[in-house]
Formats: C-alpha cells, sequence, structure tokens
C-alpha cells in the first residue's frame, strides 16, 4: 500500500512538473493564426502627411491562403508588415489571435510569424543551416533538436541537407537562396506566414518551380498564409482568397475562380494584363 | 659619412626610438579604437549625437597637426610636455576615421537583411551583435588601418613637444640640415606605416563577408 501510494505520489509531482515546465521555460507564447484588420488605416507622419491604406477591413481565416495583389504603391507590402508589427497602425486594429498587434510584444510576436521577402534577406556570414535554424536559436531550443529541425526544413523545401547545410548564402542560386528563405520561416513552426514577392525575383523557370512546389507545401502545412504579389498569374494560382488593393484601399475581394469576372476597372485593369503579355509578370 | 654608416653607429638608439614611436601609436590606437568604435555604434540608432561626434571628430581632423599639439600645451591635466600630450593629440587625430567608418559599416547593410533580421524577432541587441557588428568588421577594421597609419606619421610631430620616438631624429635633422639624421627618423617611420598596412590588410581580407 505505501509503495503505490508513494509511487502516486512520484506521478503528482512528475505531471506538475512537466507542467510547469510547459508553462514558464518550454514554449514561448506563440501567436494563433487568426488575423483580422479592422478599421485599420496607416498614414506617414511628415512634411508629405500621406495616406498609405486607410480602412481596412479584413478577416484572413486559419489555414487560407490570402493573396494580397495590387500595383506597386497600393499598400500590399504596408497591409503585410502591419501583421508582425513592423508597423503600426496609426488607427484602428490589427488583431492577430484575437489581441492588437499594438498589445504584443513584438519579438514574441514576430518570433511566431514567419517571415519571406524577395531577396530572402539570408544572413550573408551565416551558413545555410545558420539561417535556418536562427529562430529556434532565438527560442533557446537545444543543439541537437535545432540540427534536426534544420534538416527537416531543408527536405520539406527540396535541398537535399547534406549538400547544402554547410555552403554559404553566397554559393546559392537564386532559387535555392528562396528555398533557404522558406525554410528558415518555417523553422520554428509559426502558425501565419508572410511573404512579400518571394519568388519575384527568380527566372520565369524557376518561379513557376517555386509556385508550384509552395502551393503543394501550402496544403500540407495549413498555414495561415498572406502572400503579397503584383503577378495576377502567381495570384490565381497560389490564392484561396484574392484581395485587391488600389491606392491603399481594398477594391475587390473574391475567389480565383469568379475573380477575372468581378467588373471592377482595377480587376479589368489586372485581367488586361494577362491578354497583352501571357506568362510575363516582372 | 654615409648612411649605412650611421644607421650601423647609431642602430642601438634607432631601434629604440621605433620602440618608443610604436608604443606611441599603440597606446594612443587603443584609447582611439575603445572611444572610436562603441561611439559608432552608439550613433547608430541616435540622429543627434551622431551629427554631434561625427562634426568634433572632423573639426580635430583638419586642426594643422603640429598646431594641435601646439594647442593641448597649456590645456591643464591632459597637456604638459610629453608623451601624455602627445597620446591625446594623436587619439584626436585617429578618432574620425575609425568613428566614421565604424559608423558607415554598421549602417551600410542590406536591408533586406536588417528587415528579415528585425521580422524575425531579433532584438535591436541582437541585430546589433550578431547581424551589425560580423557583417561590418571588414569597414571598421578599414578605418582602424587608415587611422594607424596616419597616426604613425603624426606620431613623428609629437617629438616637437617633447614625446620622442622617431620624430626626434628627423627634427635633429633638419636643425643640423642632416640628411643621415633626418632618414634615420624617416625611413623606420615610413617601413613601419607600409607594414602596418599591409598586416591590416590582410587581416581586412580575412574578415571581409561577401
Amino acid at each position: 500500500m505505501r509503495g503505490l501510494g508513494s509511487s502516486v505520489y512520484i506521478m503528482m509531482v512528475a505531471a506538475v512538473l512537466r507542467l510547469s515546465i510547459e508553462m514558464t521555460g518550454g514554449t514561448v507564447e506563440h501567436p494563433g493564426s487568426s488575423i483580422e484588420f479592422s478599421g485599420v488605416s496607416y498614414r506617414l507622419n511628415g512634411p508629405s502627411d500621406r495616406t498609405i491604406v486607410s480602412n481596412i477591413n479584413l478577416t484572413i481565416a486559419h489555414g487560407e491562403t490570402l493573396v494580397l495583389l495590387g500595383r506597386s504603391g497600393s499598400g500590399k507590402t504596408t497591409l503585410l508588415r502591419l501583421v508582425n508589427r513592423m508597423l503600426a497602425p496609426t488607427s484602428g486594429k490589427v488583431l492577430v489571435d484575437s489581441r492588437a498587434t499594438t498589445d504584443w510584444d513584438p519579438i514574441h510576436l514576430r518570433r511566431g510569424i514567419g517571415y519571406v521577402i524577395q531577396d530572402a534577406g539570408l544572413f550573408p556570414h551565416f551558413s545555410v543551416s545558420e539561417n535556418v535554424g536562427l529562430v529556434p536559436k532565438l527560442q533557446k531550443w537545444e543543439p541537437a533538436r535545432i540540427v534536426s529541425r534544420v534538416g527537416e526544413m531543408l527536405s520539406l523545401v527540396g535541398l537535399d541537407p547534406t549538400q547544402f547545410a554547410n555552403r554559404m548564402p553566397r554559393e546559392l542560386s537564386g532559387g535555392q537562396r528562396q528555398r533557404v528563405g522558406v525554410a528558415r520561416a518555417l523553422a520554428a513552426d509559426p502558425p501565419i506566414l508572410l511573404m512579400d514577392e518571394p519568388f519575384g525575383a527568380l527566372d520565369p523557370v524557376t518561379r513557376a518551380e517555386l509556385q508550384r512546389e509552395f502551393k503543394a507545401l501550402a496544403r500540407r502545412l495549413g498555414k495561415t498564409i498572406v502572400f503579397v504579389t503584383h503577378d495576377l498569374h502567381e495570384a490565381l494560382f497560389l490564392a484561396s482568397r484574392i484581395v485587391l488593393l488600389q491606392t491603399g484601399g481594398i477594391v475587390a475581394i473574391s475567389n480565383p475562380d469568379e475573380f477575372l469576372h468581378l467588373d471592377h476597372p482595377e480587376v479589368q485593369a489586372f485581367a488586361n494584363s494577362l491578354d497583352v503579355a501571357p506568362g510575363a509578370s516582372a | 659619412m654615409s648612411f649605412w654608416d650611421f644607421f650601423l653607429q647609431h642602430r642601438a638608439e634607432i631601434f629604440g626610438a621605433t620602440a618608443d614611436h610604436l608604443l606611441l601609436v599603440l597606446i594612443a590606437m587603443i584609447v582611439a579604437i575603445l572611444i572610436g568604435v562603441p561611439l559608432g555604434m552608439l550613433i547608430v540608432h541616435r540622429p543627434a549625437l551622431r551629427a554631434l561626434s561625427l562634426a568634433i571628430a572632423n573639426i580635430f581632423q583638419t586642426i594643422p597637426s603640429l598646431a594641435l599639439f601646439g594647442f593641448l600645451i597649456p590645456i591643464p591635466f591632459i597637456g604638459g610636455i610629453g608623451k601624455r600630450t602627445a597620446i591625446v593629440a594623436l587619439v584626436l587625430y585617429a578618432l574620425l576615421p575609425i568613428l566614421r567608418n565604424t559608423y558607415v559599416g554598421l549602417t551600410a547593410i542590406d536591408p533586406a537583411v536588417l528587415e528579415a533580421a528585425e521580422a524575425m524577432g531579433m532584438t535591436s541587441t541582437q541585430i546589433l551583435w550578431r547581424v551589425r557588428v560580423p557583417l561590418s568588421l571588414a569597414v571598421i577594421l578599414a578605418g582602424i588601418r587608415t587611422a594607424t597609419v596616419i597616426t604613425i606619421g603624426v606620431a613623428t610631430i609629437a617629438a616637437a613637444i617633447g614625446a620622442g620616438g622617431l620624430g626626434a631624429f628627423i627634427f635633429r635633422g633638419v636643425a643640423l640640415v642632416n640628411n643621415s639624421l633626418l632618414l634615420a627618423g624617416a625611413i623606420p617611420a615610413a617601413l613601419l606605416a607600409l607594414l602596418a598596412d599591409f598586416l591590416l590588410g590582410r587581416l581586412e581580407r580575412c574578415l571581409r563577408v561577401t
């Protein structure tokens, strides 16, 4: 009886310990995967008091790939940067996991949101594996866990870890750099992924390749993805929903199947670009 | 008497003066680096302090070196005749290239890299130490190299205020119109400058990240 009692006691202590580890050191709070823009405007203060985006209302659901489509200067990158609080809204609120980005600790918020940009922005003085393992390292994962995670991520984006892990970014092609960029963004398993024209600087063949692979990857991972592009092809191919922006406002929201049938002039302007230069998108 | 004979006869003094000279330069450079590099880091995010400190460093650089030594003599604590005054002047002289290169190196980093670093949730301290500093080491070192070469040259003038070093030979050579004396100061100083330039140049290439 005493033996049974003490073993129950030990199990209870172990459970409490595990719980407290989980609550304190083990995991850092992660943003969940819903994003909501509620009456969001962003103005540049200064001599030319310029409004970049105004009165944006938009809810981005868990697991969808939302594409922000628009011309240069339409405010799509600004919207993206409002999500991980690289920018704070001048008015309105951006809610991530039902909490305003301004109420988040920006460092924690950003570590739970993957970010991929056009030039990949790989750290030139870090090897591929150091680049991919950076956020896990910032989150103080154990070294062994980081190594296995880096290998897993590189395989996920189609790079053989034995061949690429120790390379430096300058030894990679543009497409490979971008793959590493995606691997790096996914490394800490963030529920949200922000992508700012990630394939924009690639040659058309490589771009098509990466788009295809990324689409499959996105479906498999079930992340909430916000994807910025000015390329209608890309938008139609990747999106579960397209949001068309014009001069800082939303002019159309539609799924890709119906998008081209909308009769808004800006939609038609984009549709016309398809006729003129099929396949050309840079 | 040829220069070579002169050199052989006085080699102990010449080596002694070269060692003095080197020590003067070394101390001045260490102090200048200890001030210039941290100050350069500090002004990355502080525009007002940046303008002020770069302006001050610029002004010191424009004062003719002989005049700068002269100006310092009457100043209490740091002034007077001797090595201490000379080191202060050399530090002021070396500061600008170090400060400017540190600032330029830390700020001239690919914006995409900095944006990625920020978006990945690095704190600004982490960005400074893990991204900005490693990527700007070569540029910072280039500033230190420039400053070292300048300091080796300017340090010859320090003899005018009694700091010793190779300048002592040069000033005596000028006063006595003696070329051997003059060369006994000038040649080792030139060799020191070339050597420092070469060695720091090698180091700089090692640190360059492409």
